[in-house]
């Protein structure tokens, strides 16, 4: 694996946008010569770290987010990239020392579950962008075209230390559509804060809210049976497009006709595109481990996942990740028998547990969630340290993204998202004092240049009257 | 038959008077009283009769007394949720599990959310557990009325009597919310109110002409018109959901034109007029997570507000403002987050316990002070870090199991897999 340079985005970005362009020509050529399946990459990342001089922050306690902890130790950040981490290495002359004694270092919290830009503040009818409740199968929509960067949360949760989340379509159809993970900063466009390299994801839905949705119109699917049902229709026709579409680069036959859904659902089956399936109950978690198992792809990341402790041994042989709330419980009948020990147990077990936030609110602590998970699990008898609790924010996150190449853990070569706590990030009083993303400030407690004010937040309350 | 009666609620009485003649003594923990005794070191909390009756670190212990160390811990009042729909809702998808919305506008303020408590609701464990003995629950809704119904305050410990007292305010919704029952305008939503507080005021100060039908037709029927009374005499008061700033001026002329008490339920924007609500004496009931402009009319919402408004003087107490209490247990962290954002450690206590019962004009609870009832935690920890949990929860003197519907989930999961059990 070779470390991102900073300036590899902007590369890549530019050659994709060729691959594109020689795509949209291909499309146009004579029916005869073998087309692309679909172009390379649209809507392509456009993000570029913001130039930043190299640092070096001294005498911290380091969780590297693999399970690592470092006392006393620095972390030397140049080019946007990790270069070293631990107590013995030099430092070139001319580099920012900053200290960092009695300060905590983390990896940057990456958030795999967000709606921040799809379904943002304020939630306004015309804010309404999350969910595209016309069919229960959308697989073709992408949730990156429904972010508003303006969203003001992504200040907030920026703040709170999280660099990386991943938006994805609402949970009303069986399937929702893509998923985008993107970079937290400031940006005009969600071009400019998508994760360079990041796969896409595929949201699919169990359980109560897609038979519900459509079972109110008198519609499929007014069951979970209706659920599955609709599921396996959905990836017969993928398979078969897929299959199509290999015979026709094989030389045999026509290519089928594009089709934004099954183009999503083609992606899974060829491993390009990970399932974050939102589903609660144990028993809905075992069937679509089955369902991967039969039309052969991976099961992905559960979400929600409040009864993963029931089955996280089928989890960890499955190699699924939950991605789960520290206590959310009750609000509706599957997520009933949802407990505080949910993540503890699911990690305890040997399988990959994530803490997420589904939340504008939830994304600005997810360190104090895990850290009541971390209480509740210590009355339990499980133990759980700091450095071991890290990974359910940074490197099992960034796992369930694909992304853990990149981002994830505190080591040389992995872009410098990293957050410095005043004290263990395990409690409440616990504060972000400097966020950075690739290597540049993003957030300075205490500096007024910070948290930065999106388009929609500028005059709203200062300049109106009788201040 | 009559006998058997009689002698079973005799038994009954005697059972429960030997469970209050105990007496606790709490010892050796660091005491937060939330009174004017502040923090004791090493203090004790002397038990009897279900009321506490003496703290402080020099109390004499009697010989029949039960002792509990709580050395190394932090011992508090019992946490108060005054903005809860614990025991009203289960389920919060299953409408026939949730009695906190009403789709019809029949009744509006006589709805007495007392008469739908539910003790045994599975919420109430799995938040008692976690140091929640006192709530105040609202009726959330009645479709096409600003006036929902009334508060009433609940504890969670004694399933025999779990209502402490009804008709501890009448709830009603401005803003966003209220114009939208009113037919979309906040102009529509006040007029309601108007008309509903006028039409309460002349059917109080002429009820013998209204019996003999003497008195002009109201818009409201006689059970509303009786519940708005205690709001009129000012012996309850008038709880409403306001965030924006400019609502909540309105709220103040209206409570003063009326002379009526006013609690600001939400305020998200409420840090804007902290000097009109301080003067007013009028208290705000807020979240302090609430920091981003959900509704347009929370675009200043901060999350500095509780610490403005406590900077002024208003009386502040925490709630989570989601319409769900399946995490009132949460609230201790809410009040955590404010004292990392500057409020007081014992400002951030005082939200969750003796200003909600002070707001609600609960006297004798909220606090460890002799005299009151006795709702008392130790924690294993600061009460407000997400890092601690209660021991033991006390609530009229009486120690609650600690166990739940989770606990119990937890305890059968953690056999199934194998992992180390709690004993």
């Amino acid at each position: 694996m070779s470390p991102p340079s900073p300036r590899q985005p902007r590369r890549a970005a530019a050659v994709v946008l060729a691959a594109t362009t020689l795509a949209a020509c291909a499309s146009q050529a004579p029916r005869d010569e073998p087309p692309a399946a679909a172009p390379a990459a649209p809507f392509a990342s456009a993000y570029v770290p913001s130039p930043a001089a190299p640092f070096v922050l001294e005498g911290a306690t380091v969780l590297t987010g693999d399970g690592g902890r470092l006392e006393n130790a620095s972390v030397y950040v140049a080019d946007g990239v990790v270069q070293a981490v631990g107590a013995d290495f030099e430092v070139p002359a001319g580099v920012q020392r900053i200290d960092a004694r009695g300060r905590w270092i983390t990896p940057g919290i990456i958030d795999v579950h967000s709606h921040l830009g799809n379904y943002p503040v304020p939630s306004a009818k015309a804010h309404q962008d999350g969910n595209e409740m016309t069919s229960p199968n959308t697989a073709g929509v992408w949730a990156e075209h429904s972010v508003w960067p303006q969203d003001p949360g992504f200040n907030t949760a920026r703040a709170a230390g999280v660099t990386s989340l991943q938006v994805l379509p609402g949970s009303a159809n069986l399937f929702g559509g893509r998923t985008v993970t993107l970079k937290n900063v400031p940006a005009r466009t969600v071009q400019e804060m998508k994760f360079p390299g990041a796969p896409h994801g595929l949201k699919m839905a169990c359980g109560e809210n897609p038979k519900r949705v459509y079972g109110e119109r008198q519609a499929t699917p007014m069951t979970r049976m209706g659920n599955v049902a609709g599921y396996r229709t959905a990836w017969i026709e993928a398979r078969e497009y897929l299959e199509q579409q290999e015979q026709a680069a094989a030389g045999e036959g026509e290519p089928p006709t594009r089709d934004l859904a099954l183009e999503t659902l083609a992606g899974v089956l060829k491993g390009e595109i990970l399932i974050h399936n939102h589903c609660y109950r144990a028993d809905e978690m075992a069937l679509m481990i089955d369902l991967g198992r039969e039309f052969g792809y991976h099961p992905g990341t559960f979400h929600h996942a409040t009864e993963a402790y029931k089955i996280a041994d089928l989890l960890k042989e499955s190699g699924s990740c939950a991605a789960m709330w520290a206590d959310w419980w009750g609000f509706k009948l599957e997520a009933w028998d949802a407990i505080r020990e949910n993540i503890a147990i699911v990690d305890a077990v040997g399988a990959c547990a994530i803490v997420h936030s589904d939340s504008e609110v939830e994304i600005q602590r997810l360190n104090q969630e895990a850290a009541k998970v971390m209480a509740a699990a210590r009355r339990a008898g499980m133990e759980i340290s700091p450095e071991h609790a890290i990974r359910w924010l940074t490197l099992n996150a960034a796992h369930s993204l694909g992304i853990a190449d990149q981002a994830g853990t505190l080591a040389p070569g992995k872009m410098a998202d990293l957050v410095v706590w005043n004290d263990n990030p395990f409690s409440v009083y616990a504060r972000a004092e400097r966020v950075y993303v690739d290597g540049a400030l993003v957030h300075e407690h205490g500096n007024p240049a910070f948290p930065s004010q999106s388009d929609f937040e500028l005059g709203m309350i200062e300049t109106g009257a009788g201040q | 038959m009559n006998h058997r009666h009689l002698f079973g609620g005799a038994a009954l009485l005697l059972a429960a008077a030997a469970a209050q003649a105990q007496v606790i003594a709490i010892t050796g923990g660091r005491v937060e009283t939330a009174a004017a005794a502040g923090s004791i070191p090493e203090a004790t909390v002397l038990i009897r009769d279900g009321r506490i009756v003496a703290v402080g670190a020099t109390v004499a212990i009697p010989a029949d007394a039960q002792r509990v160390d709580a050395r190394g811990k932090v011992v508090t009042p019992g946490l108060f949720d005054p903005h809860s729909s614990i025991g009203l809702a289960e389920v919060s998808l299953e409408p026939d599990s949730v009695d906190t919305t009403v789709d019809n506008d029949r009744f509006s303020a006589a709805l007495d959310a007392a008469d739908a408590f539910n003790p045994r609701s599975v919420l109430v464990p799995v938040n008692r557990v976690e140091g929640i003995t006192r709530a105040v629950v609202f009726p959330a809704r009645v479709s096409g009325s600003v006036i929902s119904g009334r508060a009433a305050a609940v504890n969670l410990g004694d399933a025999s009597q779990p209502v402490d007292r009804r008709h501890v305010a009448v709830y009603a919704l401005f803003g966003e919310a209220g114009a939208s029952q009113a037919g979309g305008a906040r102009t529509a939503a006040l007029a309601q109110l108007r008309e509903a507080l006028d039409e309460a005021r002349d059917y109080g100060r002429n009820k013998a002409a209204w019996e003999r039908a003497g008195r002009r037709d109201y818009r409201l029927n006689h059970y509303d018109l009786e519940a708005l009374q205690p709001v009129l005499r000012g012996e309850a008061p008038l709880a409403v959901l306001a965030h924006q700033a400019s609502d909540i001026a309105a709220l103040l002329d209206l409570a003063a034109a009326y002379e009526v008490r006013l609690v600001i339920v939400g305020g998200a924007e409420a840090w804007l007029v902290a000097d009109r609500l301080a003067a007013a004496g009028v208290p705000v009931v807020l979240d302090p997570l609430a920091n981003l402009p959900d509704r347009f009319e929370m675009r200043g919402a901060r999350i500095d507000n509780a610490v403005q408004l406590a900077a002024a003087g208003v009386e502040i107490a925490f709630a989570s403002l989601s319409g769900e209490s399946h995490n009132a247990r949460n609230l201790s962290q809410a009040a955590g987050v404010a004292v990392a954002h500057g409020l007081p450690w014992p400002a951030g206590l005082a939200a969750l316990t003796a200003a909600p019962a002070r707001i609600f004009g609960l006297e004798g609870v909220g606090q460890l002070q002799p005299g009151f009832e006795a709702d008392v935690v130790i924690w294993d920890g600061d009460p407000l870090d997400v890092t601690s949990y209660p021991d033991a929860v006390f609530i009229k003197g009486r120690a609650i199991p600690m166990e739940s519907r989770q606990s119990l989930l937890r305890d059968r999961y953690l056999e199934f897999h194998g992992l180390q059990q709690v004993d």
